[in-house]
């Protein structure tokens, strides 16, 4: 399983050098977690990078009632063709990133056979029947191609806990065939207006979930 | 010519905003929201001194909307689907006066219910009120069709209903912005009884309105809106509305579908291209999101002399939003399907806030309320519906806005007593008042509790019209001052919360109690605008 996910990132960081040429791109991806998570941050991040790229995007989000602490999903489709359906067809997604572990299992029937996941490991426990937490972890563990990474742990160590979202955007990268400075830009980009401190743990951020997800 | 990445609701707004609107009206409403919120922060629509404000409802939005159409300008009003009902009156009256300045109605349909007590389809209205309908399929479109419909308005002098569903007013995508135009000068009606529907102008109006229709028609024959795609397999021919089209497109990945296609976005409907399809194929299947409006009138009642497929035999589902997979497997395309949910994933539903005013109201009235048994509360639309769900279990209806009150009247009536209503501040301001009006005429054995959070909270936290004047409102309508009382509902104010509620449970008239603390929402985000 290791030398798969191994084979995987080589493969990726060749796109990442070489992003678009040769290649039709094309990456559907469903965001998940729960409502006030700000899972549409890291939606934004992309989508603006993939349109700096000068990729086609849909992005369908949920907005209403599920917002108030409810589970909540967006599809986010980019590709370098016209886009259809603002919806992914069900067994065709790539990755589904996830803030919050269980949410990431909600949208398996989504996922395609070899797509992977990318969740969050540190629960977000508002409601009674919450999955114990070790056979939640287990159930991630058999996932066959999954990155599960303590966002909020390594934010935390960073000095900011509220910019787990960017490690889990970080651990997402390899996968996404966007040109990582790209992103890397865009992040600076929409901090900035929050002052150099916040722009710089945000990135640290970033990279610490994407190294996490190369080294794995 | 500039590209934005814009919801379809954002493609609207900043359309109605290019096409010259002098005004937009609307009350919040998922999936309609944003249209209203986008022109609010628009600094386009604040240099042009655009009206923005909410509306009390959705009636009074769409007759501020008639009267700026009246007097010549553009004016665009938008609701979700049910607010339609509220505004049937104005809409259905305004298709007989006709349009002056350009008008456009804008209803959002949210069917699979993701947000809403039902899934009615507005282009139903449309038809009754004989409206001509766009229905567009993508965010390009909705900005190009949004400004056609406001050139048709003023073409045919009539209204124009845009019909959009949730998937298109909640997801985003590039759009072209390729228009500017200035907004129109006042230009009174040059029929001056055009608007006064006394019953023997009506009638000539009325035939006009029918006159209308040919003409709507036959330009619809020929826009490019509606497009017939020609397909080299005739067995087949397929109707597609409004973004039903993108479902069945994303099953050809290189975006060519072996049927002819006749892809509908305006109505009424282009009969002679149906007639067309009907002619080279040997069948035909409708795929149209929301209601088989179209499909019902393919068939007609009797269904005899051409095979028409769609929502009413089942090739597609009766039921809730299309998508990619139900149109596959409605053609007999290969459908994918991950892996199953495991069972451990619990659901999670929508819930109160941490911290929510809310709560404690709950939490004061259940034990107020406890000795007279389950089943006496009844509520309306909002955060507070959540009420209905564990723990609280506290309230037994939620069906329109304001019903709360007009029902817990009836059940009065009828001799439940006590019975208690709980209504939002927005809610109350939106209908409401009128329902407390008759309370009041009769003195009903009645407690109602106005949740005051200061907000509409549900769609977001937009301005509700209530803040600060709810009390005066109860006051005016002839609530007596003795049974008007102001909480404030924290844990620790329970004790006395609680015999406030039973208190007025025992008296047997108008009792209005209003707990009264802002949503934990606006106020942190009000917090953190002040730290800035």
């Amino acid at each position: 399983m290791c030398a798969n996910i191994k084979t995987q990132i080589k493969k990726t960081k060749k796109i990442i050098v070489n992003p678009l040429n040769n290649h039709r791109m094309n990456i559907d991806i469903i965001l998940a977690g729960v409502g006030g998570q700000g899972i549409l941050s890291i939606a934004t991040i992309i989508g603006n990078t993939a349109v700096k790229q000068g990729l086609y995007l849909k992005q369908a989000e949920v907005h209403g009632m599920s917002q108030r602490g409810g589970d909540v999903q967006s599809h986010l489709r980019l590709s370098d063709k016209e886009i259809a359906s603002d919806l992914i067809p069900t067994g065709k997604a790539d990755i589904i990133i996830s803030v919050e572990p269980m949410e990431a299992l909600r949208y398996l029937p989504m996922l395609k056979s070899e797509g992977w996941v990318i969740t969050n490991t540190n629960p977000f426990i508002n409601i009674t029947n919450y999955p114990e937490e070790s056979i939640l972890m287990n159930r991630i563990d058999q996932l066959s191609h999954k990155i599960a990474i303590n966002a909020d742990k390594i934010a935390k160590d960073l000095g900011s806990a509220r910019s787990s979202n960017m490690v889990i955007l970080g651990a997402a990268t390899p996968f996404l065939q966007l040109n990582f400075n790209d992103i890397e830009y865009t992040v600076k980009d929409t901090f900035i207006r929050k002052g150099q401190d916040i722009v710089d743990v945000n990135i640290a951020c970033l990279h610490a979930g994407r190294d996490f997800a190369m080294k794995k | 010519m500039q590209k934005l990445l814009l919801l379809g609701d954002e493609a609207i707004a900043q359309a109605a905003i290019d096409a010259g609107i002098s005004g937009i009206y609307a009350y919040p409403g998922t999936p309609s929201t944003e249209i209203m919120e986008y022109i609010q922060a628009s600094k386009q629509a604040k240099e042009n001194d655009i009206h923005r404000q909410w509306s009390a409802n959705e009636k009074t939005a769409i007759e501020a909307a008639i009267g700026m159409s009246y007097a010549g300008k553009r004016a665009i009003v938008c609701m979700k689907h049910v607010g339609l009902n509220v505004a049937a009156d104005g809409f259905m009256n305004a298709a007989i006066t006709g349009a002056n300045g350009g008008l456009v109605v804008v209803s959002a349909d949210d069917p699979s219910m993701h947000s809403s007590q039902n899934e009615q389809d507005s282009r139903c209205y449309g038809k009754f009120a004989m409206i001509p309908i766009f229905e567009p399929s993508n965010q390009q479109e909705a900005y190009d069709i949004t400004i056609a419909a406001f050139d048709f308005s003023e073409k045919h002098k009539t209204p124009v209903l845009l019909r959009i569903t949730t998937r298109l007013a909640h997801s985003r995508s590039g759009v072209v912005c390729n228009m500017k135009r200035n907004q129109n000068e006042i230009k009174l009606p040059d029929n001056t009884k055009q608007f006064i529907l006394l019953p023997a102008i009506a009638r000539k109006q009325y035939n006009e309105l029918l006159e209308k229709q040919k003409h709507f028609e036959k330009e619809f024959e020929t826009s490019t809106f509606n497009e017939y795609i020609d397909g080299k397999d005739k067995s087949l021919g397929i109707i597609t509305s409004g973004i039903a089209y993108n479902y069945l497109m994303e099953n050809y990945p290189d975006r060519v579908c072996p049927y002819p296609v006749l892809k509908i976005t305006q109505y009424p409907l282009p009969t002679k291209l149906i007639a067309r399809l009907a002619d080279e194929c040997k069948s035909i299947m409708v795929m149209e999101e929301g209601y088989p409006v179209i499909e019902e009138q393919l068939r007609g009642l009797l269904n005899r002399c051409l095979t028409v497929k769609g929502r009413l035999d089942g090739s597609l589902p009766r039921v809730g939003e299309l998508n990619a997979n139900a149109v596959a497997r409605a053609l007999g395309l290969p459908d994918t399907q991950g892996e199953a949910i495991p069972n451990i994933v619990a659901p999670r539903p929508p819930a109160l806030c941490l911290g929510c005013p809310h709560i404690d109201s709950y939490k004061a009235l259940n034990e107020a309320t406890e000795p007279y048994g389950k089943g006496r509360v009844f509520a309306d639309i909002g955060c507070y519906t959540l009420g209905a769900l564990p723990p609280y279990n506290a309230i037994f209806s939620c069906v329109d806005m304001g019903a709360s009150i007009t029902m817990a009247k009836g059940a009065s009536d009828a001799g439940l007593n006590p019975t208690v209503a709980v209504i939002g501040d927005s809610t109350f301001c939106h209908s409401g008042i009128t329902s407390l009006f008759d309370c009041v005429m009769e003195n009903t054995p009645i407690t109602i509790m106005i949740l005051d959070n200061s907000t509409t909270g549900m769609t977001g936290g937009q301005k509700s019209h209530g803040v600060g004047r709810l009390e005066s409102i109860c006051l005016g309508l002839g609530v007596e001052k003795e049974h008007i009382h102001i909480l404030n509902p924290l844990p620790n104010n329970h004790k006395h919360n609680t015999n406030i509620i039973k208190q007025e449970l025992n008296y047997k008239g108008v009792s209005v109690i209003i707990p009264q603390r802002e949503c934990v929402q606006t106020l942190k985000r009000r917090l953190r605008k002040q730290r800035k």
